[in-house]
């Protein structure tokens, strides 16, 4: 799970590497919403295809591209199983290689933009915000910090198991709850504390 | 070449941390009680028992927490009124890196150290590689920051905050959770740096490397001398 968020920027010199961060999140966008309008399977299909273009393109390994799409495994089988009974053979495929196209998609951008360029895309598309009053930096920043919490909390939750499991209570939904929240906002006031020590509350 | 330099011309000529008749007072609580101080030495140390209030102290340093009597200024700069410049000029690191590394990357999170300082990107990322490098997390630049082992994590938390530049430098147990050698890297990297140095620890081979050490209980400084004195002061108090 962390590793689909946090880091997953793949180092390279590739076009997609180089594009702008802003370019590859509209493209993103506008390949979403035209890959709804798609209902035939020579259309998933060619879609397939160019993404997968698009992977060889970037010099991605194929280990982390597997990554991108793993989580997602087991909601495509049973999503490919339901609409086959409801709606049948061409429409389940049709349904589920839209949706592993998206979420690669999205990886891939995820893979080939460093988070600092795809949190000033966001800073530079909350820009015309500030006029209502909306920091721009502070989206930037809190985008930031929502990444980054993620494997901390993971971590966080993975102790207190651990904890949890040593007093041979790890069924205990209380006990494993309590001092994960307990623990994640005393983490949220030091994070706090720092990120006034840095001068960014400034 | 040092590469974590201070600023040089955006700091006053007063070089010196001075406190004087600071009282801080939490809840009911008196935490620090009448600390007068006069700071000019390079390489600080504190010692106290845990709630003695040491960590205050190092947190009056940089405007983290205010006196609710007396005065703190740091090189010519009040904590009470000037609390920006405080922090621009007093870089602070904590004991957990984890609550202190912002982006998810470890050259992004220095990287996000610089970005309000007016630089070009080529020059970013110039000053990160650098910096990286003279603290050996170079080959880790894009790895992510939660992989790091808990050395690197409070390497690169100082790394974020000295590629500013600061004048001063604070450090409240920035070794409790590092192991021997860690602590030792750690240690002898923060007394060899070129910025003003205080360092709050519980580490007596860590605080042996100061110029001044100043020990702390009850909310009072009990001690301050050289390092000999000043230690064998606390053990005795701590026997």
């Amino acid at each position: 799970m962390t590793g689909s968020l946090a880091g997953a920027y793949s180092p390279g010199t590739s076009v997609l590497h180089r594009a702008p961060a802003g370019a590859k999140l509209v493209a993103l966008l506008v390949a979403s919403t035209a890959l709804l309008a798609v209902r035939s399977a020579t259309g998933v299909g060619v879609a397939l295809a160019v993404v997968v273009a698009l992977y060889a393109l970037a010099r991605v390994p194929w280990r982390l591209a597997w990554g991108q799409v793993r989580p997602v495994r087991l909601v495509l089988v049973v999503l490919l199983a339901v609409q086959w009974w409801l709606a049948g053979p061409t429409t389940a495929v049709v349904t589920c290689t839209r949706l592993l196209v998206l979420v690669a998609l999205a990886g891939l951008v995820m893979l080939t933009t460093r988070t600092s360029a795809l949190l000033a895309a966001f800073e530079a598309a909350a820009r015309p915000a500030a006029r209502v009053g909306v920091d721009p930096t502070r989206v930037g920043l809190v985008l930031a910090l929502t990444i980054r919490s993620v494997p901390v909390l993971v971590d966080l939750v993975g102790r207190v198991r651990d904890a949890q499991r040593a007093r041979g209570r790890e069924n205990d939904l209380r006990a494993l709850a309590v001092p994960v929240v307990v623990g994640a906002l005393r983490q949220a006031d030091a994070l706090g504390e720092a990120l006034v020590a840095r001068g960014l509350d400034d | 070449m040092r590469l974590f330099t201070r600023r040089t011309g955006q700091h006053p000529v007063d070089e010196r941390i001075v406190l004087d008749d600071v009282h801080v007072r939490l809840g009911e609580r008196d935490v620090l009680r009448g600390v007068t101080l006069d700071l000019p030495e390079r390489r600080i140390a504190v010692v106290g028992a845990n709630g003695s209030g040491k960590s205050t102290l190092a947190r009056l340093l940089n405007g983290l927490v205010l006196p609710t009597g007396g005065s703190v200024r740091v090189h010519g700069h009040d904590t009470a009124d000037d609390g920006a410049a405080v922090r621009r000029a007093v870089g602070f690191v904590f004991t957990d890196p984890d609550a202190q590394i912002i982006m998810p990357t470890v050259a992004e999170d220095v990287a996000y150290s610089l970005r309000r300082h007016g630089l070009s990107r080529a020059e970013v990322d110039d000053r990160v590689a650098a910096a990286l490098d003279q603290v050996g997390l170079a080959e880790h630049r894009d790895h992510p920051a939660h992989l790091l082992s808990g050395g690197q994590k409070q390497l690169l938390a100082l790394t974020s905050v000295l590629v500013t530049g600061p004048a001063v430098l604070v450090a409240d147990e920035p070794t409790t959770l590092l192991d021997l050698r860690n602590t030792r890297d750690v240690g002898r990297r923060l007394w060899d740096l070129d910025q003003q140095v205080v360092v709050v620890t519980h580490d007596l081979d860590v605080a042996a490397g100061a110029q001044r050490v100043l020990v702390v209980d009850e909310g009072r400084v009990v001690a301050d001398d050289a390092p000999g004195p000043a230690l064998a002061a606390y053990r005795r108090r701590m026997a």
